[in-house]
């Protein structure tokens, strides 16, 4: 088994040959036993990335490695639930857990499945036409999990779910990842829903990776600061900045020693992920473990972490 | 057996929170020496939180000096907190100060206000994300083997209990 779950180089996808830029040069790793947030605006380019991970859809341009290996080649390894949920909708519950033990010898985990269905109390022999949305991610959840994925790849999961199944199927992933180390990558446009599960985090912004990395040590590489209006920002990188009256606000890449005025403070997740969404010609950044050949995006080092 | 309890909107970081509970349970008796702790994967089934998050709080509990793990069994409690008798005679000092704060006429508010502001003074406060960011980029290596002990552990855990009779 490889250390690293995914790894995109240069990695493009167009819609037609003379469509738009779904994604555009986006490079990045994602090591191995992560729970990777996958977080960007409608139409930033997260579904079709997963998509590209899943092996469903070819790239136009890069390279995407999975496990080790291509997209196909690793896709008897990877468990992927669309956003659209598809399942056949004639089929029952049981039948449909059937289907995914025959259509993985060798790795279906039957009581994995059954418990994750049995969590919501669906009836076995219900046919999936007649389930409401949550119940068919749940069904979903449940083939996905019965594989025993190295990677499993959720397209909006929870946006069907009312808060209580959220926070169980939740949980059951969590578990999972405990106890198999399974990587997963999650994607949602609400942060505050993933901020507590997640360690890892990937932004999409426009087709392009923002930040890729370690969620403590993508903040840790930054500060909000208040600072008198005219203060001197100096080498520091910054993503954005805000004068009101007397005050300046901004939210920094330190690139050195703070002067000793300033408040600072280390920025929530949703806090850095905002301000990066609402600054899209700020530099991108990629910790040092979750770079990978990147054009636009500055690496971390030691020293401008510190 | 400790149940955590998080509250994602109270500022505190989530391990932390753990790290607390579990201090605060030490303190009440809920939990007593050669206690198990409840493994990563029963915690983060109940509160859905990240794995690691778990795991970090049991290490910092662990540099305590107030749990161990033990290989193969799980996380267990080595000593509790809090002297009863030094907790009685401290208690009765705070309440005479806080009656005579009272009686100076500050309410809860003042009081907790400037409890606090010493509090800050006289203790550190634990900053997670500041501290030692150079080596948060660069210990992934050890972080992962850590993990990778910790998984070794839980199932080896499990296939214990099941041979146990008892």
């Amino acid at each position: 088994m490889t250390d690293t779950a995914l790894r995109a180089e240069a990695l493009g996808k167009r819609f037609g040959r003379r469509g738009r830029w779904a994604l555009r040069e986006c490079g990045f790793r994602l090591p191995a036993g992560r729970v990777c947030a996958v977080v960007g605006p409608n139409g930033a380019g997260k579904s079709t990335l997963l998509a590209l991970a899943a092996g469903l859809l070819p790239p136009t341009e890069g390279r995407l490695t999975v496990l080790g290996t291509s997209p196909a080649q690793a896709r008897p390894r990877v468990g992927f639930v669309a956003q659209d949920k598809p399942l056949h909708p004639q089929l029952t519950v049981a039948e449909t857990l059937r289907m995914g033990a025959d259509l993985n010898p060798g790795r279906w985990d039957a009581a994995v499945a059954e418990r994750v269905v049995a969590g919501g109390a669906l009836d076995p022999e219900a046919r999936v036409r007649t389930l409401s949305g949550g119940q068919r991610t749940r069904v979903a959840l449940a083939l996905a999990l019965g594989k025993r994925p190295e990677l499993l790849l959720l397209d909006e999961p929870m946006a069907d779910l009312d808060p209580l199944a959220r926070h169980e199927l939740m949980g059951t992933l969590m578990a999972d990842a405990a106890q198999h180390g399974t990587t997963i990558a999650m994607s949602s446009h609400v942060v505050a829903e993933l901020e507590d599960s997640c360690d890892h985090l990937l932004l999409v912004g426009d087709g392009r990776v923002r930040l890729a990395g370690d969620i403590d040590d993508l903040r840790s590489a930054h500060r909000r600061i208040t600072a008198e209006a005219d203060a001197d920002l100096g080498p520091h990188t910054v993503v954005e900045s805000r004068t009101t009256g007397r005050q300046l606000t901004a939210l920094i890449r330190p690139a050195g020693p703070l002067a000793g005025d300033w408040r600072t403070s280390v920025p929530s997740l949703e806090e850095l992920v905002l301000a990066h969404l609402r600054s899209p010609g700020a530099p991108g950044l990629a910790t040092a473990e979750a770079a990978e050949s990147t054009g636009t995006t500055e690496a971390v080092t030691e020293e401008s972490a510190a | 057996m400790v149940e955590y309890r998080i509250d994602r909107h109270s500022g505190v970081a989530t391990y932390v929170q753990i790290v607390q509970q579990t201090k605060q349970a030490l303190r009440m008796g809920l939990l007593r020496p050669g206690d198990r702790l409840p493994t990563a994967r029963e915690v983060v089934e109940a509160t859905a939180i990240n794995p690691n998050t778990v795991l970090k709080a049991y290490r910092e509990l662990e540099r305590e000096g107030l749990v161990e793990a033990r290989r193969g069994l799980g996380t267990f409690v080595r000593r509790s907190l809090g002297a009863a008798t030094a907790d009685a005679a401290l208690r009765a000092e705070l309440e005479t100060w806080t009656d005579r704060a009272r009686e100076a006429g500050l309410d809860r508010e003042d009081v907790a206000a400037l409890f606090t502001a010493v509090l800050d003074q006289r203790f550190a406060v634990p900053d997670a994300h500041a501290a030692e960011p150079g080596t948060r980029v660069t210990a992934d290596g050890t972080r992962r083997d850590t993990e990778h002990t910790q998984h070794t552990q839980h199932t080896q855990h499990t296939a214990n209990s099941q041979g146990d009779p008892s």
